[in-house]
């Protein structure tokens, strides 16, 4: 089960990811390789098992609805590559269509 | 032209009114608060942190589930929703996909000649993103919203005009304040309505391309967007045109409709259980708990007060349109001792003009619903007069003090004496011979006037009916 490599390229698309033509080729291989393994482990037959979302404890512990302070505004922003008027200011990610 | 019908869904975000975020302890509300200044490690997204979520959260969704009779999930589950936008710190969003907090249930909607039942398709917790803003080719961040609890909810495609969309509306709003889950004000973006909108040749039943509306915040916002895409696609129809699945973007101030970027796919979001979280379960005990005082819903209310009262629909609407007012309504009755449409006239002419003017909730009256009640009742034995009963509504509410306290303080109580108000009659009718004269030679309207006269010299005491009569007796004997 080999990937395409559109495949590959949407999957980098998605997570944002710039790769070379070597890099495509590369992950191609590695994704298809996680997908043959996954691919084997569906061959088993798992129609009484009940799914299993985690193995930890089975109650979540919820919190009581108390608020408390966060961060400060210099704690929140001091490591910002860029800041203007108290917000972080980022470069357009969607080129075109929202910009 | 064929007849053509609308179909519409509505996907709506509701924020709830929690004192704290979804996931960690930052205030919620962050209502014209400066930017970046509700916000911690885990609601930024910074690297290494846990979520927790609020149990108040699970409670207003079990709440909202039972209103509109959707059956609660004793486990659900939060899942990643994946993707890249500046105002979600993570890269994902924690919402819930496949197994929510709650499944199916309906809301049926009074609409007047008929009854519109209207289907959930999807009931379930989430939290929001942040906010961004365009300056130039920069955006700027406002982390504040990022984890207010919100929960999202889609009916089906049951809607069939505007105005139903509208109601639908009008009464989940209705329901969020009722139970106290959302303030619900769309201006304020607590309650945001997209809508999904097709159409059809009437009778036919199948599903046709639609088009989402976005970002209309108010609901006669909602109204004329829905109207004006039905006009656009029943065009685009009738001039053999195909229609497009856009996603329009709603303007408030041009009220047009402009298309938005292309969607991405359901299947790039990625979605896959949150690995941070367990299960949100939600056992009977705890449901219990959370559904001991569940109140009667406004419609049920509604209709047992035209039902029980005997009440017009158009008064019973008003009482139930907000739950203080409805509560305050039937304390008043039971306090009072008459016709229940007399107490209702009061509150919807005089409590709703207190209440518009003093901006308070019904309970929140120094005029106890007991108070109305004894206010109408004296009204009603003639103990004041009706002016001077309206007077004492806004004299209670300034003093707190009881109505009866008041008459006898100020001496208020209405003169039903024949021969007290016969004096001040004959007395003012001996004062004015010119007026006597004009009434005796034909002026029949300066009956009102000595009513007055006699009104004014009894400082509002006299009963005016009485007054009207001993008048016409002592200028029959003339």
């Amino acid at each position: 089960m080999l990937l395409s490599k559109e495949e590959v390229e949407h999957i980098a698309m998605l997570a944002r990811l710039n790769l070379s033509e070597e890099e495509k080729e590369r992950y191609r291989e590695q994704l298809s390789s996680i997908l043959g393994h996954v691919a084997q482990l569906q061959a088993l037959n798992t129609d009484d098992v009940e799914p299993l979302v985690s193995v930890l404890a089975k109650e979540m512990p919820l919190r009581e609805d108390l608020p408390s302070p966060g961060l400060s505004l210099k704690e929140a922003t001091e490591n910002a590559p860029d800041v203007k008027a108290d917000q972080f200011k980022v470069p357009p990610i969607l080129d075109g269509a929202d910009e | 032209m064929p007849e053509y019908e609308i179909v519409i869904g509505l996907e709506t975000h509701i924020q709830l009114n929690t004192e704290t975020k979804i996931f960690c302890a930052c205030k919620a509300d962050s209502w014209e608060e400066e930017p970046n200044t509700n916000i911690c490690p885990v609601c930024s997204g910074l690297p290494g942190v846990l979520p927790v979520p609020n149990a108040a959260v699970a409670e207003k969704a079990v709440l909202l589930a039972q209103a509109m009779n959707a059956e609660v999930q004793t486990d659900s589950y939060f899942d990643r929703k994946n993707y890249f936008y500046p105002d979600l710190p993570k890269g994902y969003q924690i919402t819930q996909y496949d197994q929510p907090i709650a499944t199916g249930g309906y809301l049926d909607l009074p609409m007047g000649d008929y009854t519109r039942r209207v289907e959930i398709e999807k009931l379930h917790i989430e939290e929001d993103a942040g906010k961004t803003k365009k300056e130039g080719n920069r955006r700027f961040i406002d982390f504040n919203r990022c984890g207010v609890p919100l929960i999202e909810m889609v009916t089906g495609p049951n809607l069939r005009s505007a105005d139903e969309a509208a109601e639908y509306l009008i009464r989940l709003r209705q329901l969020l304040r009722w139970l106290n889950i959302s303030e619900a004000n769309m201006e304020k973006a607590h309650l945001r309505a997209d809508a999904n909108v097709s159409i059809r040749l009437k009778g036919e039943d199948k599903l046709n391309t639609k088009t989402e509306i976005k970002n209309v915040n108010s609901i006669e916002a909602v109204r004329t967007a829905i109207q004006k895409e039905a006009k656009r696609q029943i065009k685009e129809v009738e001039d053999g045109n195909d229609i497009k699945p856009w996603t329009l973007d709603w303007d408030e101030d041009t009220e047009m409709l402009s298309k938005m970027r292309s969607k991405e796919t359901e299947a790039d979001y990625r979605h896959f259980k949150e690995p941070d979280l367990l299960k949100v379960h939600v056992d009977q005990a705890w449901q219990d708990r959370i559904l001991k005082d569940f109140p009667e819903l406004p419609l049920a209310r509604r209709q047992r007060f035209v039902d029980e009262y005997q009440l017009p629909a158009y008064d019973a609407d008003i009482l139930t349109n907000e739950r203080s007012l409805s509560d305050y309504f039937e304390q008043a009755v039971k306090a009072y001792d008459g016709d229940v449409k007399r107490v209702s006239n009061w509150m919807i002419n005089d409590i709703q003009r207190m209440l518009n003017e003093s901006g308070k909730m019904a309970g929140e009256l120094k005029l106890k619903p007991e108070y109305l009640a004894e206010i109408i009742q004296l009204v009603d034995s003639k103990k004041v007069n009706n002016p001077t009963g309206k007077s004492l509504l806004d004299k209670v509410e300034s003093t707190g003090k009881s109505p009866q306290e008041i008459v006898e303080a100020e001496g208020l109580g209405q003169v039903s004496d024949t021969g007290a108000i016969r004096e001040i009659a004959q007395a003012i009718v001996d004062e004015n011979p010119d007026q006597v004269e004009k009434y005796l030679g034909g002026k029949d309207g300066l009956i009102g006037w000595f009513v007055g006269q006699v009104m004014q010299k009894s400082q509002g005491k006299a009963n005016p009916n009485m007054a009207r009569e001993i008048l016409l007796e002592i200028f029959s004997e003339k």
